[in-house]
């Protein structure tokens, strides 16, 4: 046998190892992981001691300075506030109304198919400008919105002028999009053995017990996913703000992700930004962590699976 | 009896369709707005019938900003979008497979890892990507656009793996010792296999990318490379007076190629969720 085989034999015996095999079809998400996500936090955990700024060719290294000042900052504290409202009111909103087409439209009917579509196109174009200049002029002083209270003898309301009320038309178009979700739920609705349905109408169950001891045990395990999944892109809200309200007026709807982009991008705090991008992760950190812990007590069946 | 389970029915369909029209009403209004003219649509009228029929917004749209028009914003998006969704289909297929059928040491770690990103913010690493791209000279290019999406995307490789899961490790086993190795498989078992799933990856990827805002407002700042959704902004950010018609007409543009995908797809995506079964 010449050399040159057993090289190659060597070679191939190398690259057929499972430990190579996996490294190599594992690498795009590691060398992604490490550049894109790993380094990126790093890096932002370090500016946010620093007072960076771009342009600038040092970071001075300024302690907690940026986190103390996040405590004294009005719009700050606004902001996280305004914030948290957004994603406690649109979050079980929109997952009530995704769960509950999902249980109207799990008819047998070839309808249904359609009618799903129906329901989850704001959903595909939702996240889009085009949607989001279109509500903005829905709820403008001579919008659709006002055409219709004044419709109904009711008098009309400058949504975008008032601080109080301008968060909720950008409520109303978040959950105005609970299609992804109504899909999800449907998918899980699907799988629930109808034999349990039957035994309850035997033993005299109503529609609203079934659905109540039924239904939404069985469905939990997706509720938690849909609650961790919605819950985290409702606090990073970012393009409805920019593109409705800008933040204002007054800064009524400057939403957390609007704040550090303007600190970032508008003032060219990046160091002040990087601080409440840190200051974030923690709170979402948090917040996500309560909501597994708390899935104990009412997720039920969980790692079945496994 | 059967007349009344009848008449329910009907009631039934009946208060389904009439939410399901206001739920698309916003988009219709669109649709027909970027048929009238300025003044109608300022007047807020709920009518999805134009009063004059005005077909001139598309034109005065397509024209564009600064003599760039919307072909050029709407081949820009194509490309980045086109680009990015094939490289997730690739990438995510690829860590799938290492993650779903290897054993090899370390896999734990980087599953543990993925879960963590798929749960991380984007905006968190905003900022510190963003100075990383600008230092290395490529913050104003599709670069940070499209070579992220090459190395997997973590909600797909998570979908891809579920849906991995259906697909019997016998047929591995017996390509083994057929005499395939594990490249074979992925290639000519596992790949053809997982077609469902690549459906519903590439139609969610191409709307997300679509749809993207946030990115190219960071990293595009000359108006040539503009996407579509940063010109239709442009509309707005007019300093003269928005020309709402020539706004709707762009938007109902830039939404016909994700109406295409969806009406092609429709069946895969409803089915393609349901089968990933993110019951994990």
């Amino acid at each position: 046998m010449s050399k040159n085989t057993e090289k190659t034999s060597v070679i191939s015996r190398f690259l057929n190892k499972d430990q190579t095999v996996g490294n190599i079809f594992a690498f795009p998400f590691i060398f992604g992981f490490v550049c894109f996500s790993f380094i990126p936090i790093i890096t932002s955990f370090y500016y946010a001691f620093t007072d960076y700024s771009m342009g600038s060719k040092t970071a001075t290294y300024i302690g907690a300075a940026n986190f103390i000042k996040l405590l004294h900052d009005e719009i700050f504290i606004k902001s996280l506030g305004i914030t948290l409202k957004y994603v406690l009111i649109s979050v079980p909103l929109k997952l009530a109304f995704a769960l509950l087409i999902a249980f109207v439209l799990t008819r047998k009917s070839r309808m249904v198919t359609v009618y799903r579509s129906l329901y989850y196109v704001p959903s595909l174009v939702g996240g889009s400008v085009a949607v989001a200049l279109v509500w903005k002029q829905l709820f403008a002083r001579k919008g659709l919105f006002n055409s219709v209270l004044a419709g109904l003898g009711l008098s009309t309301v400058n949504w975008f002028g008032d601080t109080k009320l301008a968060l909720y038309p950008l409520i109303l178009m978040t959950v105005w999009q609970f299609g992804s979700s109504m899909i999800i739920f449907a998918a899980g609705l699907k799988e629930i053995p109808t034999m349990y349905y039957e035994a309850a109408r035997i033993d005299g169950a109503g529609a609203w017990q079934m659905f109540k001891s039924i239904t939404i045990p069985c469905l939990s395990p997706i509720i938690l996913y849909n609650l961790v999944m919605q819950t985290i892109q409702a606090f990073m809200a970012f393009t409805q703000a920019f593109v409705i309200t800008g933040g204002g007026p007054n800064n009524g709807t400057m939403m957390y992700a609007l704040n550090v982009y303007n600190q970032a991008f508008k003032y060219n705090h990046m160091g002040y930004a990087c601080a409440m991008s840190w200051f974030m992760l923690v709170v979402m950190s948090i917040i996500t962590l309560m909501i597994f812990k708390s899935s104990k007590f009412w997720v039920f069946g969980e790692g079945d699976d496994e | 009896m059967k007349a009344k389970i009848r008449i329910k029915k009907l009631i039934y369909h009946i208060l389904v369709i009439a939410f399901g029209f206001v739920m698309i009403y916003p988009v219709l209004w669109m649709i027909s707005g970027s048929f009238k003219d300025n003044a109608e649509i300022l007047r807020g009228s709920l009518s999805l019938i134009p009063k004059n029929f005005k077909l001139a917004n598309y034109t005065t749209g397509w024209s564009g900003f600064s003599g760039i028009s919307f072909a050029r914003f709407f081949l820009n998006s194509f490309v980045i979008t086109a680009v990015a969704t094939l490289g997730t289909v690739i990438s995510s297929s690829l860590v799938a497979y290492a993650f779903a059928r290897v054993e090899f040491k370390g896999r734990k770690f980087w599953f543990t890892c993925m879960l963590a990103t798929m749960m991380l913010p984007g905006q968190v690493i905003m900022i510190p990507s963003f100075l990383i791209w600008y230092k290395l000279g490529l913050a104003d290019s599709y670069v940070p656009l499209i070579l992220p999406y090459f190395c997997g995307q973590a909600f797909f490789i998570y979908q891809m793996m579920q849906f991995m899961k259906g697909i019997p490790k016998e047929l591995d086993e017996a390509a083994t010792i057929d005499g395939c190795s594990k490249y074979a498989i992925y290639a000519n078992i596992i790949l053809p296999l997982l077609k469902p799933s690549i459906v519903t990856t590439v139609i969610i990827q191409f709307y997300w990318k679509w749809d993207d805002y946030m990115g190219p407002l960071l990293y595009l700042s000359k108006p040539e490379s503009y996407t579509a959704s940063l010109a239709i902004k442009m509309f707005a950010d007019a300093a003269s007076k928005t020309d709402y018609g020539a706004m709707f007409a762009m938007s109902t543009l830039s939404l016909i190629p994700v109406f295409l995908i969806f009406l092609i797809f429709n069946r895969y995506l409803v089915e393609g969720i349901g089968t990933s079964g993110l019951k994990g």
